[in-house]
């Protein structure tokens, strides 16, 4: 069923009854040219653009939870293309226009926000970085602003200028970036890809990969044995236990990263704000309520939940830019599980196993790769050839010695 | 995660007084060992979903260098022990 402002008005003078589920909830068969593991964002993604773009649409996504349960439920929502490597520019470049047509491309409200994202500098250092980064960002013909001062206190009045450690003296915005509605993103992937044919098998969890003669030949269930041609992994925080099944050793960590929601409020903050003194980043969702978070917590789990020293340590560093934030009561707080890599930058590629490609690394920044993220999967699994924008996100880089270290932290993964 | 460590030397203390420097199961390689083993210890991680030991730096106390046997799905702490004498232990 295709939405439009006319199916909405039929379907309220009948009582709202008669609208369908968005995607089938169809058993397995016993064999798919295509399995993705993981019905998360990317997975969907992924299967959406396997089936539309690039004609494989002999597709299962298989998901151990319910759609949207992993973390592309539990992100911040953020998109932007503000990066500086030139490995990465490209690619989060094309994924910030996949996510400019996306609504028309889904016929599906993703509610996709372009409000600014502003990344405030605190010191004449800083702010020499953010020049460079922004230069960086024109070079790729992605376009950055420097704010100073005096217009950035006419844009966003209430920042706390004039602190001691951290004084406030300008910022890089990024006017296209914004946020997106998650939950919608995982619907509208997952609707599209149904209605190109690809199964969606909710709570259906990947127990083992079955090989012979050095390919993959299908996954073990918990709804039994399942075949494939080829087999694509987006496990996001549990890549490194679905590659254990196919014996791959990854250089991923898995850790938990808090984001925090605040009662509602009416419309105060009008941008993505992000602090420049810790990492702290806020933005206010349509319902009102303050979406924000920081930092991992800093070791590595697999609970998706945190630890209460890191949601105090985020709220001083928000009070600490916004300090009127003090007086808002935090409702809820929850925890997702990162695949953090070890230069801090995703993995789309190839294996050791032909037929068994991987989709992983992303940190805590998977959210705005979405489009761009299954598109280029897409592209590698339908024709075995990396996409152009991709080509630096390789899982040799690191052997190679073509790490794509954004934070220039080297490989430690809990300070990415 | 639990709040609370019990540091060989320095008694109870709160987690916040660590840095976690990472994996400790790995063993570094000789200098003239293959790239492959270096990679391998540089860059790829066992990262499990259960009991993994880590080298935990108590850098507001001892100093010391720790490794902590915990869960990474509970977060349960099963011992807390010193890096050298882990290492020591290791060895023989």
């Amino acid at each position: 069923m295709r939405y439009s402002a006319f199916s909405i008005v039929r379907n309220a003078l009948s009582g709202n009854l008669n609208w369908k589920p968005q995607w089938r909830q169809p058993q397995p068969k016993s064999h798919y040219d295509v399995i993705i593991v993981g019905g998360g964002g990317h997975g969907l993604s992924t299967a959406y653009y396997l089936a539309k773009e690039f004609g494989v649409k002999n597709v299962a996504v298989l998901e151990k939870g319910y759609l949207g349960s992993g973390n592309v439920g539990r992100n911040t929502t953020i998109v932007r293309s503000n990066y500086m490597l030139p490995g990465n520019e490209p690619f989060y470049e094309f994924s910030m226009k996949l996510w400019e047509g996306l609504e028309q491309d889904l016929n599906y409200n993703v509610m996709l926000s372009q409000r600014g994202v502003i990344m405030l500098y605190h010191s004449d250092a800083q702010r020499d970085a953010y020049v460079r980064r922004g230069n960086a960002m024109w070079m790729e013909g992605v376009e950055a602003e420097l704010i100073e001062r005096d217009q950035l206190k006419k844009m966003i009045p209430f920042l706390n200028y004039d602190h001691a450690r951290y004084p406030i003296l300008g910022g890089l915005l990024q006017r296209r970036a914004g946020t997106a509605r998650h939950d919608a993103v995982a619907w509208g992937y997952a609707r599209g890809a149904d209605q190109h044919g690809v199964d969606i098998i909710e709570h259906c969890e990947v127990t083992g990969i079955r090989r012979e003669n050095g390919v993959v030949t299908g996954v073990e269930t918990s709804n039994g044995f399942i075949g494939c041609g080829k087999l694509a992994l987006a496990a996001a925080g549990n890549s490194s236990r679905v590659g254990e099944m196919a014996d791959l050793k990854l250089p991923l960590e898995s850790h938990v990263l808090q984001a925090f929601v605040t009662e509602g409020l009416k419309p105060c903050i009008d941008h993505v704000i992000v602090y420049g003194g810790g990492h702290f980043y806020i933005s206010q969702s349509d319902k009102g309520g303050l979406v924000f978070g920081a930092e991992i917590d800093g070791y590595s789990s697999y609970a998706q939940r945190g630890n209460l020293a890191t949601a105090e340590h985020v709220m001083e560093e928000g009070v600490s830019m916004i300090p009127g934030l003090s007086r808002v009561r935090v409702l809820r707080a929850w925890g997702g599980v990162m695949d953090m890599s070890m230069d801090g930058s995703p993995i789309i590629d190839r294996t050791s196993i032909d037929n068994l490609y991987l989709n992983c690394g992303w940190c805590y920044g998977g959210f705005k790769a979405t489009p761009a993220s299954g598109y280029c999967f897409a592209h590698l699994i339908a024709r075995n050839d990396t996409h152009p924008v991709a080509r630096a996100l390789r899982l040799d880089r690191f052997a190679r010695g073509y790490a794509v270290d954004e934070a220039g932290a080297g490989p430690q993964p809990n300070l990415h | 995660m639990a709040s609370l460590i019990t540091c060989p030397h320095c008694g109870v203390r709160p987690k916040e007084e660590f840095a976690i420097r990472g994996d400790a199961s790995l063993i570094r390689p000789a200098p003239s060992a293959s790239d492959e083993a270096w990679h391998d210890y540089v860059y790829v991680r066992a990262n499990p979903r259960g009991r993994t030991v880590e080298h935990w730096h108590h850098i507001a106390g001892c100093r010391r260098f720790l490794v902590v046997e915990r869960d990474t799905v509970t977060h349960e702490v099963y011992s807390v022990v010193d890096g050298t004498a882990a290492a020591r232990e290791a060895r023989r």
